[in-house]
């Protein structure tokens, strides 16, 4: 399956984009993360959180949407 | 005029001027069940950081999370306290020290519910919005603002 994958804040420095498509064949948010963090070993020290269907989802979540999303850690106000 | 409660626009670009909250105080004189007004203000500061002193943030969020959020929020909050209405303003882009990036507003018949609303709503704001800060320094050199 084809994702688009986004990225905000201090995370789009470290991938040096703010968002990318990628194709991925497993099905689980944790074998999207081990993907990311072999193409970007910088994400490995940053804090973030993963959300799908804007909503915050855990690592063992399933991949449903075609659209994920890495958040830092937020900084409101 | 639909009466339901649709998502509200929040994002301003850029500071929320003084000329704006004075707007949106005049705008309730006419709502007379209203006894009680609270507003909440977060205003940039120059924090100095290592010898460098923050000029100004620029915000950036996940609008589509953050718009849906915000919306929640307030659903959440006129079911927990009784308030006549209630308005959430949020900076994107920048927005220099002293300037006002956060503009909250609840009013109420009673001052008790403005007062608890208010810590709420401001509190779930920082905690579940996803909306990022880039503190800029003088020399344009920045760091990633972290809520306290």
């Amino acid at each position: 399956m084809i994702l688009t994958i986004k990225y905000f804040g201090m995370l789009a420095e470290v991938t040096e984009c703010a968002e990318e498509t990628i194709t991925f064949s497993e099905s689980t948010v944790s074998e999207l993360l081990k993907m990311l963090l072999a193409k970007y070993p910088a994400l490995e020290k940053k804090e973030f959180q993963v959300a799908q269907n804007q909503t915050l989802v855990s690592e063992d979540a399933q991949i449903l949407n075609s659209e994920i999303v890495l958040l830092p850690p937020f900084a409101g106000g | 005029m639909n009466k339901e409660r649709k998502p509200k626009a929040v994002f301003i670009e850029g500071a929320i001027s003084a000329e704006f909250i004075g707007n949106s105080i005049a705008k309730h004189q006419t709502k007379t069940t209203i006894g009680a007004h609270d507003i909440f203000l977060g205003q940039v500061r120059a924090d100095i950081i290592d010898g460098k002193t923050i000029k100004a943030i620029e915000y950036t969020a996940y609008e589509d999370m953050a718009n849906e959020k915000f919306h929640e929020i307030r659903e959440a909050t006129f079911e927990k306290f009784n308030l006549t209405c209630m308005h959430i303003y949020h900076s994107l882009g920048k927005v220099n020290a002293g300037e006002i990036c956060l503009f909250v507003f609840v009013s109420s018949p009673r001052r008790v519910e403005v007062f608890n609303a208010i810590e709420y709503l401001v509190n779930t704001i920082k905690e579940q919005v996803p909306i990022f800060g880039k503190e800029i320094f003088e020399d344009q050199s920045h760091q990633w603002k972290v809520n306290s």
